[in-house]
């Protein structure tokens, strides 16, 4: 089976597919491509922060920023967006405040999910951007019972799930891809083919040669897109979000990309892959690669460059300050809300409980690290 | 002796038991070229090929599956789980077929099967990440359930584990990989089922197991300051459970408390409470107490954390309240 990489740009910025290139403003380039400067630098300055200890955990995309900020272009504002945990740019991209962003990492006192979750799970609510579930996959049926529930109210919203190829091995991608299609909800699964889960490469995965062709099985269109291309994502992205709109149902999307760092902080990739491999991979960084077709385009000059460059790094900066200044925790009766939709009665219990113990023994001490 | 770390302990008895018998084969994420997520099988892709050191995709539920089958036609699988937490995606493989074909084919088929793989918290991993999962497993009948404290038990168990003939749930502390501890230089196996006094006393019975048998000995070690002698008592083995071995120290202490790292209702602390109080009423000084986890999911931050998990200031007290001197 073979399948065409759909493309809009080469790897050097020049318009291959004219017949595809969304027609976009130049304040529409400047927002894509200064959302992707900021992923860029904000993973940059997090990893930091994580490596001097500030903060517990951290994930990035570097080298995979078009994937979902060009997704998230090509969506409306009230469409679902169901994210792994490398599509932050997606919710960025939709005004999520960057001081908000960092409380979630610290899990402080104005963390919007309250201390509960690891870093990187953002949930905004009011941004229809929902990351609540580690465990690989488990969040692509919800995308698929949201997309459900807009064909049932007839609300025209479409529902996207992005996951990584190694999800697509869960059994629970399989359910959802054959649900999905066969009651032709509007939803969109995006599968983020970055060559790795962590130091397994895509190739340990399936034995097929694309993740887009398993859509054939399961009835639905199966497309393969250049991840690294954000003018092409957007071009894949509209075109299943129109049919899912249309109720033609949902669309298999695998977006060709690359993990240029680590799994996560946590992991080491010289242990297991060529350096020369990322490296390659530089070449056709999709940041470069819009830089290029929008200077072609005359939108992007020297100064706007430099000038969103700095604006970034002064806004992370500020956010950063913002954020390390936050009571460091939420308040402990917070931990007995929203385990259940009232606090119930023996949770009253332990809370009064637990304050009786601090009058008596005062608050358990965190252990250092 | 010697002194070895706790994951080098389970690398030794998995090496150990595949060297000595070609049907055994370990199949997990990341076990082989990454040498395990904690580092368990280092080594053994190399040691054993990839025929017996088997990368997965990332599927539990078919993984764990999988081993299922081939250990019904005589295979000895070991299977890890990058975490008990993701156990539940394989829930139904684990708890309908695992624990109940033996069972349902009228004992025609024997499932020679470890699933094991690190447990309980590690430390601002949420709710997610940071569960204690033996109170699920030992409730299914069918299934064994295995959690060793520190190294010598690590190995002995899990040989016997891997010889065992039924499936076992085997879970490793997360926190408790890089602990050193001493242990037998030549070949030996620990039973399953058997409990182990970890410190001899008489005036008040700690039941721990896993990380909590550290907290017990830490909180015997407060005790023991101001003059008061506790045991404890690691059941080892969740299921089958050494019920004589607590009984007997319950009897002689008249008191016990149970610290527990997972949730407390339906907890395992609930059902060794019942057994004691069912035995040794006659004995008792005061109720049976349990110290647990907090009754919510795990939360993030690391304040909060700390006021979910038992810690040895907090078992103090309980066991002070037991011994009437709060
Ligand atoms: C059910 C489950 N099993 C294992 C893991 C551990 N794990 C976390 S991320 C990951 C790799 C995911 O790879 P992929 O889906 O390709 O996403 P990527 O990290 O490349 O973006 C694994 C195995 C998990 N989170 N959930
Ligand atoms: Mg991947």
């Amino acid at each position: 089976m073979k399948l065409e990489v759909t493309r809009v740009i080469d790897d050097e910025g020049r318009v291959l597919h004219p017949e595809r290139e969304p027609a976009l403003s130049s304040d529409e380039l400047r927002r894509l491509y200064r959302t992707m400067l900021l992923v860029r630098i904000l993973d940059e300055r997090m990893l930091r922060l994580r490596m001097q200890g500030r903060m517990g955990f951290y994930l990035t995309s570097l080298g995979e920023e078009a994937t979902h900020i060009g997704a998230a272009h090509a969506l409306r504002d009230a469409d679902w967006i169901y994210p792994a945990y490398r599509e932050i740019g997606a919710a960025l991209f939709r005004g999520y405040p960057l001081g908000t962003f960092m409380c979630q990492l610290f899990g402080n006192s104005e963390d919007p999910v309250k201390g509960r979750q690891m870093p990187v799970h953002h949930s905004v609510k009011r941004l229809n951007f929902v990351s609540v579930s580690s465990p690989v996959g488990s969040h692509i049926p919800h995308a698929v019972g949201t997309a459900w529930a807009a064909k049932l109210q007839k609300t025209q919203d479409v529902a996207l799930a992005f996951f990584g190829e190694g999800a697509s091995s869960t059994p629970i991608f399989h359910v959802s891809a054959n649900f999905a299609a066969l009651y032709k909800v509007p939803a969109i699964l995006l599968c983020r083919n970055n060559g790795w889960a962590i130091s397994v490469p895509s190739s340990g995965q399936t034995a097929t040669p694309t993740f887009a062709q398993k859509a054939i099985a399961y009835g639905m269109p199966g497309v393969l897109v250049d991840g690294n291309d954000i003018l092409a994502m957007i071009h894949v992205v509209r075109e299943a979000a129109a049919r899912g709109r249309r109720g033609e149902g949902p669309t298999l999307i695998e977006a060709r990309t690359y993990r240029r760092g680590a799994h996560s902080s946590s992991d080491d990739p010289s242990k297991y892959r060529d350096p020369a491999e990322p490296k390659e991979w530089e070449r056709r960084d999709p940041i470069d690669r819009f830089l290029k077709y929008g200077q072609a385009r005359g939108v992007f000059d020297a100064e706007f460059v430099a000038h969103t460059r700095q604006e970034i790094n002064r806004e992370i900066g500020e956010a950063l300050i913002y954020a390390e200044s936050r009571p460091p925790k939420p308040p402990l009766h917070s931990l007995f809300e929203d385990v259940y939709a009232e606090i119930p009665r023996h949770l009253r219990e332990q809370a009064a409980g637990l304050e009786a113990e601090i009058a008596r023994h005062g608050e358990k001490v965190p252990p250092r690290g | 002796m010697r002194t070895v770390a706790f994951r080098e302990a389970l690398n030794e008895a998995i090496a150990e038991e595949m060297e000595k018998d070609d049907r055994i084969f370990l199949m997990g994420e990341e076990v082989g070229h990454y040498d395990g997520a904690y580092k368990v099988s280092k080594g053994l892709l190399k040691r054993f090929g990839e025929k017996r050191v088997i990368d997965t995709p990332i599927a539990e539920g078919g993984f764990v599956g999988v081993g299922i089958g081939a250990a019904m036609v005589g295979l000895r699988p070991i299977i890890e789980l990058m975490t008990w937490n993701f156990s539940f995606v394989a829930a139904d493989q684990l708890i309908n077929n695992a624990a109940k074909i033996r069972q349902m084919s009228g004992g025609q088929f024997t499932l020679p099967i470890v699933f094991r793989g690190p447990g309980g918290s590690a430390h601002m991993l949420a709710a997610q990440h940071s569960q204690s999962t033996e109170a699920l497993w030992a409730h299914i009948p069918g299934l064994k359930v295995v959690m060793p404290a520190n190294p010598k038990d690590a190995k002995g168990l899990l040989k016997s584990a891997i010889r065992d003939n039924n499936p076992i749930v085997f879970i490793e502390g997360e926190v408790l990989y890089a602990d050193q501890g001493e242990i037998p230089d030549g070949e030996y196996t620990i039973p399953l089922g058997v409990a182990e006094v970890k410190r001899p006393g008489t005036d008040i019975t700690l039941i721990g197991w896993s990380k909590m048998v550290k907290i017990a000995l830490a909180t015997a070690d407060a005790l023991a300051a101001e003059g008061i002698e506790a045991e404890v008592v690691d059941p080892r083995t969740i299921r089958p459970l050494d019920e004589e071995l607590l009984v007997e120290s319950v009897k002689k202490t008249k008191r016990c408390l149970i610290i527990e790292e997972g949730w407390p209702f339906n907890g395992v602390g609930a059902e060794i409470a019942y057994r004691i109080g069912r035995r040794c009423f006659d004995d008792l000084d005061a109720p049976v107490e349990r110290l647990t986890g907090a009754d919510m999911p795990m939360p993030y931050n690391h304040h909060l954390e700390q006021q979910c998990i038992p810690d040895v200031p907090r078992a103090v007290a309980a066991a002070k309240k037991l011994l009437y001197l709060e």
